[in-house]
């Protein structure tokens, strides 16, 4: 099972903040977005389509390609207003 | 070198921290800090409040990360940074970067770097609540080219 965490924009406008998902073995974060999409439909392609979504995998920035283990904790985020 | 960093709801006192920076070394020559203030007005609408939201653990990897970075590039002794989140008002303090190094030009260009890498890579997220309504401020182009500058130096 992976942790699923949203922030911010993309909580509000999914309207979850966490959700728990059993993923195949040796998927990346990429396909885990796609089946995300799939089940959900709606706004979920929009939301985790968006060209300036930020991910990360374990509190790091993390690439589509990023592959993914039991027990890791994956984040999407709109890009950070700080400071 | 000494590293102190911290996410809280409450405010800080800079006199105490810029204190704190001082006595922990005595090589230190140079203390450069720079503290965010919540502004009045922003895109031309009155913000009656702000609440800042973030990502609690990469928060401080995040900013730990970069300190590190600024870390190899110049002789620092020490750093502070104190980011605050939940509900601000205008003129309120949000967050505090502070250098000690031995002499004041490592000070000053660490504490920009810090500040500029903080603002568009620690996951923090401001909300605006204004006369219309709430709204999520927009990251700013400005502060990637911020720190564009930095990598292309």
């Amino acid at each position: 099972m992976i942790t699923v965490l949203f922030f911010a924009k993309v909580r509000e406008d999914l309207g979850v903040d966490r959700l728990r998902i059993a993923v195949d073995k040796a998927a990346t974060l990429g396909e885990l977005k796609y089946r995300l999409i799939e089940q959900h439909g709606g706004r979920w392609g929009q939301v985790l389509g968006a060209s300036n979504l930020v991910q990360a995998v374990n509190h790091d920035v993390a690439k589509d390609q990023h592959t993914l283990s039991s027990g890791d904790e994956v984040a999407f985020f709109p890009p950070v207003t700080g400071g | 070198m000494i590293i102190t960093v911290r996410v809280q709801t409450q405010d800080f006192d800079v006199t105490s921290e810029l204190s704190l920076l001082r006595q922990q070394n005595k090589q230190v020559g140079a203390i450069v800090n720079f503290v965010g203030v919540v502004r009045d007005i922003h895109d031309n609408e009155e913000v009656a409040t702000l609440e800042l939201e973030h990502y609690p653990v990469m928060t401080e990897k995040s900013i730990a990360s970069i300190i590190e970075q600024a870390q190899q590039r110049w002789e620092l002794l020490g750093a502070t940074v104190i980011h605050r989140v939940g509900k601000m008002t205008p003129a309120d303090q949000i967050v505090l970067v502070a250098v000690s190094s031995l002499h004041r030009g490592e000070a000053f260009q660490a504490c920009e770097f810090i500040m500029d890498f903080l603002k568009t890579q620690a996951p923090f997220w401001k909300k605006e609540l204004t006369a219309t309504g709430e709204r999520w401020v927009d990251a700013r182009a400005v502060d990637h080219q911020a720190c564009r500058r930095w990598l292309e130096a």
